[in-house]
C-alpha cells in the first residue's frame, strides 16, 4: 500500500520543477519541454486518483452521481491529445520565429519592449 | 366692479422693446431703434394712465376698489410659503408708476437726440427699456420677492448703463462699483425678507400687512424683532438710494451718459429705496427705533452730501451730490413717519432733478463735451432755451415758492419739526442743508451761465473730435463721435443750442417743475394738500386689504401729530426755510457773480478744510483701505493662490500625475519580455490555486 | 512492500530526469532527459494499473511528441544556451510563488495522509482497453469528436505557420 499522498507529492514536485524550467530557462524549446513536463505531472495525478476511486468504488459524489474510476484514464487520453496538438502548433511557431529572429533565445524575442 | 386691468402688460411692453432692440437692433437704423423704444415706452405710459383713470376715486365711488390686485399664477410654492406673480395697484403705486413711465418717456425722447451720434445706439435703448421693465416690476409687484426681482434688475440695468462706454476703464469700474455696493444693501434686504418669512410666513403685501394689523402689535420699545427687520430693510434702501454709508457709487455713476444719470440716478432707480420704505410703513411704524435711525441717516446724508456738492467743479458731480442730498431729505421724511411727504418730494424731485440733468446734458452737448464748470461761463446768451429751463429747475430745487420744490421740502421740514422720531434738531440741520443746496445750485447757475465767455480756443474745434481739451477734465464721457453735428445753426463759433428733440422734454419737465407742487399746497396756505389725502388710505390704514378705509389701527399715535399745528407756527417754519434758500442765493451771487475772486481767497484761508471737502472727506479712500484692500488681499492670497491654485489645481493636476504614475507602473507588465509574462502567468496561477485550497480547507 | 520499493525507484528516476532537464545547457540533453521522465512515468502508470494509458504514453508522448521535439532541435541546430539577462520578474515573483504553492500542496497532502488512504496494485480488469473504449465512445463521445476537430485545426495551423514566405 503506497499512500495516495506520495503520488500526489511526486506530481507536485514534477509540476514545480516544470514551472521552474518555464521561468528560468532561456531556450524557447526548453521552455516548451518544461510545459510538457507540467502536463505529465498532472496526468500522474489523474491516474493516481483513478486508481483511488476505483478502489473505493460505490462512493457517491455530493451531486448523487457515481464515480467511475476509468474516467480519469479517459481524461489523461484527452490531455495527451491536446498536448500533441499544442506541441505541433507551438513548434511551428518557434520555427517561424527562428526564421525571422535567427535566435532561440527568448530574451531576444522582445520586439514589444518599449 | 373690479375689472382686470391686465397690469402685467405694463412692465412687459418695455421688455418686448428691449428684446427686439437687443436681439435685432444691430441691423436696424437709428430711427427704427428709437421708434421701437419710444413706442413701447409710450404704450406703457398710456396703459398706466388708463389704469389710474379707472381707479381714480370719483364722487360716486371709484370704478374699482383699491388696492387692486392681479395675480398671474404662483411663482414659488415651498411648503406653506408661496410667492405669486402678482401686481398691486394702490395710490402709492399709481403715483410711482406714473412718475416712472412719464418721466421715463420724456427722457427716452431726449436720449434719441442726445445719443444720436454715439455708437451702440441700439444697445443703449435696449438697456434703457430693460431698465423700465425692471423698475415697473418693482413698483407694481404685490409681494416683496417680486419687488426684489425688480430691485436687482434695476441694479443690473444701472450697471449696464453706467458702464455703457465700456472701453473706458473708469466707466467699467464705476459700473462695477455701483453693482457691488448695491449688492451689499441687497444682502441686508434679503435678510429682512427672510425675517419676514420666518415670522409671518408670507411676503405678499396683502397678507403681511393684514397679519400685522390683526396682530395688534404694540410699538416696540426696544430692539425687538420688528425693529431688526425694519433695520435690515432700511439698510437695503441705503444701498439703492445712496445714503450713508452706501452712497459712494452714485457720484462715480456719472460716468454713464447723461440721460442715464437723469433717469436712473435722479428720477427712478434711486427712489426705489424710498418707495420700499413707504410700502413697508406698517412695519416701520411699529419700530420707532428704526425710524429714528432712518431719520438720522437721512439727516446726515443730506448735509454731508450738500457740503461735498459745494466744492465740486464738474457739473454732473454737483448734481450727483445734490441727488444724494435730496434723497437724504426723503429718507428723513420717512424717518419722521411722514411717508406721503417723502413720496411728494420724490415726485417733485423727479421732475426738477431730471430737468437739471438733462439741461446739464444740453449744456455739455452745446460745448461739445466740456463738463468742467470753471471752463464755462456766459452761456445764457448763447443757449437761451437751455438757460431758461435750467433757471426754472434751479429755483425749484432751491425751494423757493411757488415752484414745486418749495411745497414738498416745506412739508417734509414741517413734519420733521413736529415728529417724535425726528425732532427740531434735525429740522435745523434740514434748514441749513436747504441753504447749502440753494448755495451750490445757484453757484452752478452763475458759473455756467453768467460771467465772461471763455475764448472758444479752449473748447476745441468742434469739427474734430474734441478729445484733447475736454478729455483732460474728468474724462469727458460725453464726447461725441468724430462726425460733425447735424444741426449747424452756429452763428456763434462752436457753441450751439440743442435740437428741439432735446429741448422739448426739457420744456415739459420745466412746466411740471413749476406746477408740480401745487397738488400739495398745505392747509395753512389755503390749499387742500391733495396729495396727502390721496395717499392717506395707504398710509394710515394698518392693513392694506380692502379698499375702503378700514378702521384706523391705533399704532401711529406718535407718528403724525394728532392735533394740527397753529398756523403761525407753520408760517414761521415755511418762512425760515425760504429764508435759508434766499441766503444761499445771496452768497452764491456774492461769490460767483459780484466778486469772482472771493472764492479763491476763502479757500486759501481754509485750505485744509477745503481740501478735505474737495476730496469728498476721503471716504472713497477710507473704504478702499478698510474694505477693498483687505478683501482683495484675502481674495488673492487665500482664494486664488491658496485654494484655487493649491487645492483645486493641485487635486486636478495631482489626479493626472497620479494616473500617469500608476500607468507607468502598470506599464511594466506589458514589457515585451516573454520571461516576465511567464512569471506573471505562473504567479497568477499559483494565486488561483492557493485561493481554491484556502476555500477547500475552510 | 514491493509496491513501495518500485514506486520509490521510479519516482526517483522521474525527479532525477526532471532536474536534469533543468540543469542541462544544450536542449538536446534536456529533450532526452524528458524522454527518461516519460518512460518512468509510464512505469508508474503500470503500477497504478493503467495499462492502456501507459502504452499510449510511450507510443504517443515519448514516441511521437518527443521525437518531434528532437527533430526541431536538430533542424534548427540550436546550440548551447547563452547567458543573457532575463527578466527580474521571473526570479522575483515567479519562483517564490511556485515554491510556496508546491510546499503548500505537499504539506496538505502529507497532513491528510491518513484520510486519503492508500493505493494498491489494482485488480487485473482495471484499466483495460475495452472499458476505456466503451467510455470513450459512449459517454465521452462529444469531447472525443471535438478533440479530433482540434487536431485537424492544429494540423492546418502548423502547415500554415510552417510555410515559407512567397
Amino acid at each position: 500500500m503506497v499512500p495516495l499522498s506520495w503520488y500526489l507529492v511526486l506530481s507536485a514536485i514534477l509540476f514545480c520543477l516544470g514551472v521552474f524550467g518555464f521561468l528560468l530557462k532561456r531556450n524557447i524549446i526548453t521552455i516548451f519541454m518544461s510545459i510538457e513536463l507540467m502536463l505529465n505531472a498532472v496526468n500522474l495525478s489523474f491516474i493516481a486518483f483513478a486508481n483511488y476511486w476505483n478502489a473505493h468504488a460505490g462512493q457517491k459524489l455530493a451531486s448523487g452521481r457515481e464515480i467511475v474510476g476509468l474516467s480519469g484514464h479517459v481524461f489523461v487520453f484527452f490531455v495527451m491529445v491536446v498536448a500533441a496538438a499544442e506541441a505541433a502548433v507551438g513548434l511551428a511557431i518557434i520555427i517561424a520565429v527562428f526564421r525571422t529572429r535567427e535566435t532561440l533565445n527568448v530574451d531576444r524575442v522582445n520586439l514589444l519592449k518599449l | 366692479m373690479t375689472d382686470n386691468l391686465q397690469l402685467w402688460v405694463i412692465p412687459l411692453l418695455p421688455l418686448v422693446g428691449a428684446a427686439i432692440n437687443g436681439f435685432f437692433g444691430r441691423r436696424f437704423k437709428n430711427s427704427m431703434v428709437s421708434t421701437i423704444a419710444l413706442l413701447f415706452t409710450a404704450a406703457s405710459f398710456g396703459l398706466a394712465a388708463r389704469a389710474v383713470m379707472m381707479a381714480w376715486p370719483h364722487e360716486s365711488g371709484p370704478h374699482m376698489t383699491l388696492p387692486h390686485i392681479e395675480t398671474l399664477g404662483t411663482w414659488i410654492q415651498a411648503g406653506s410659503f408661496s410667492a405669486p406673480f402678482g401686481f398691486y395697484l394702490d395710490q402709492l403705486s399709481m403715483i410711482m408708476v406714473l412718475v416712472v413711465t412719464g418721466v421715463g418717456f420724456l427722457i427716452h425722447i431726449y436720449a434719441v437726440g442726445y445719443m444720436s451720434h454715439e455708437g451702440g445706439f441700439y444697445r443703449f435703448f435696449a438697456y434703457l427699456n430693460l431698465f423700465m421693465f425692471f423698475m415697473l416690476t418693482l413698483v407694481l409687484a404685490n409681494n416683496y420677492l417680486l419687488m426684489f426681482v425688480g430691485w436687482e434688475g434695476v441694479g443690473l440695468a444701472s450697471y449696464l448703463l453706467i458702464g455703457f462706454y465700456f472701453q473706458k476703464n473708469s466707466a467699467a469700474d464705476a459700473g462695477k462699483k455701483a453693482f457691488i455696493v448695491n449688492r451689499i444693501g441687497d444682502f441686508a434686504f434679503l435678510i429682512g425678507m427672510f425675517l419676514l418669512i420666518q415670522h409671518f410666513g408670507t411676503l405678499n403685501y396683502e397678507g403681511l400687512f393684514k397679519t400685522i394689523a390683526d396682530g395688534h402689535y404694540a410699538p416696540e420699545a426696544g430692539w425687538g424683532f420688528l425693529t431688526i427687520t425694519a433695520l435690515c430693510l432700511m439698510f437695503g434702501a441705503t444701498g439703492k438710494s445712496a445714503q450713508v454709508p452706501l452712497y459712494v457709487w452714485l457720484p462715480d455713476a456719472m460716468e454713464g451718459p447723461t440721460p442715464v444719470s437723469a433717469l436712473i440716478h435722479a428720477a427712478t432707480m434711486v427712489t426705489a429705496g424710498i418707495y420700499m420704505i413707504a410700502r413697508s410703513h406698517a412695519i416701520f411704524n411699529l419700530a420707532p427705533h428704526a425710524l429714528e435711525i432712518v431719520a438720522i441717516i437721512g439727516c446726515i446724508t443730506a448735509i454731508f452730501a450738500a457740503t461735498m456738492g459745494m466744492a465740486q467743479t464738474d457739473i454732473k458731480r454737483v448734481l450727483a451730490y445734490s441727488t444724494v442730498s435730496q434723497l437724504g431729505y426723503m429718507f428723513l421724511a420717512c424717518g419722521a413717519a411722514a411717508y406721503s411727504a417723502a413720496i411728494f418730494h420724490l415726485m417733485t424731485h423727479a421732475f426738477f432733478k431730471a430737468l437739471l440733468f438733462l439741461g446739464a446734458g444740453s449744456v455739455i452737448h452745446a460745448l461739445s463735451g466740456e463738463q468742467d464748470m470753471r471752463r464755462m461761463g456766459g452761456l445764457r446768451k448763447v443757449i437761451p432755451r437751455t438757460f431758461w429751463v435750467m433757471t426754472i429747475a434751479t429755483i425749484a430745487i432751491a425751494g423757493i415758492p411757488p415752484f414745486a420744490g418749495f411745497f414738498s421740502k416745506d412739508q417734509i421740514l414741517g413734519e420733521v419739526f413736529a415728529s417724535k422720531t425726528a425732532g427740531p434738531i434735525m429740522w435745523v440741520v434740514g434748514v441749513i442743508t436747504a441753504g447749502i443746496t440753494s448755495f451750490y445750485m445757484f453757484r452752478l447757475w452763475f458759473m455756467t451761465f453768467f460771467g465772461e465767455r471763455r475764448p472758444d480756443a479752449e473748447l476745441g474745434d468742434h469739427h474734430l473730435m474734441p478729445a484733447p481739451v475736454a478729455a483732460s477734465s474728468h474724462g469727458s464721457d460725453d464726447s461725441h463721435g468724430q462726425d460733425d453735428h447735424g444741426h449747424d445753426s452756429h452763428g456763434t463759433s462752436g457753441v450751439h443750442e440743442s435740437p428741439w428733440i432735446m429741448i422739448g422734454p426739457l420744456v415739459v419737465l420745466a412746466i411740471l417743475s413749476f406746477i408740480g407742487g401745487w397738488v400739495g399746497v398745505p392747509a395753512f396756505m389755503g390749499g387742500h394738500n391733495e396729495i396727502e389725502h390721496f395717499l392717506a388710505p395707504v398710509m394710515d390704514s394698518g392693513s392694506a386689504a380692502g379698499g375702503e378705509n378700514v378702521p384706523i389701527v391705533k399704532v401711529l399715535e406718535f407718528a403724525t401729530p394728532p392735533e394740527p399745528r397753529p398756523h403761525n407756527e407753520e408760517w414761521m417754519l415755511a418762512g425760515t426755510s425760504v429764508g435759508a434758500a434766499l441766503f444761499g442765493l445771496f452768497f452764491a451771487w456774492l461769490l460767483y457773480y459780484k466778486s469772482p475772486g472771493l472764492p479763491d481767497k476763502i479757500t486759501s484761508k481754509i485750505h485744509g478744510l477745503y481740501l478735505v471737502v474737495l476730496h469728498k472727506y476721503y471716504m472713497d479712500e477710507g473704504y478702499g483701505f478698510l474694505f477693498v484692500k483687505p478683501l482683495l488681499a484675502l481674495s488673492t492670497i487665500v482664494f486664488w493662490k491658496g485654494i484655487d491654485q493649491s487645492v483645486i489645481d493641485g487635486l486636478v493636476n495631482g489626479a493626472g500625475t497620479a494616473s500617469q504614475g500608476i500607468g507607468n507602473e502598470l506599464r511594466r507588465m506589458q514589457s515585451g519580455n516573454i520571461r516576465s509574462y511567464a512569471a506573471w502567468v505562473a504567479f497568477g496561477g499559483a494565486a488561483v490555486v492557493a485561493y481554491m485550497i484556502w476555500l477547500g480547507v475552510r | 512492500m514491493v509496491h513501495q520499493v518500485l514506486f520509490i525507484i521510479f519516482g526517483l528516476i522521474c525527479v532525477a530526469g526532471a532536474v536534469n532537464l533543468l540543469v542541462q545547457r544544450h536542449p538536446i540533453n534536456s529533450a532526452l532527459s524528458l524522454v527518461v521522465v516519460m518512460a518512468s512515468l509510464a512505469l508508474i502508470y503500470l503500477l497504478l494499473g493503467a495499462e492502456f494509458v501507459a502504452a499510449i504514453q510511450v507510443i504517443v508522448y515519448a514516441g511521437a511528441i518527443m521525437v518531434l521535439f528532437v527533430f526541431v532541435i536538430m533542424l534548427l541546430n540550436a546550440g548551447s544556451e547563452e547567458r543573457s539577462s532575463g527578466s527580474r520578474m521571473a526570479l522575483l515573483i515567479g519562483v517564490p510563488g511556485v515554491l510556496v504553492l508546491g510546499c503548500l500542496i505537499g504539506w496538505i497532502m502529507i497532513n491528510n495522509n491518513k484520510q486519503l488512504g492508500g493505493v494498491s496494485i489494482a485488480a487485473t480488469d482495471f484499466g483495460e482497453t475495452h472499458p476505456i473504449a466503451r467510455l470513450l465512445f459512449r459517454d465521452f463521445l462529444l469531447p472525443f469528436e471535438i478533440t479530433s476537430i482540434l487536431i485537424l485545426i492544429a494540423i492546418m495551423g502548423a502547415v500554415v505557420l510552417g510555410k515559407r514566405e512567397g
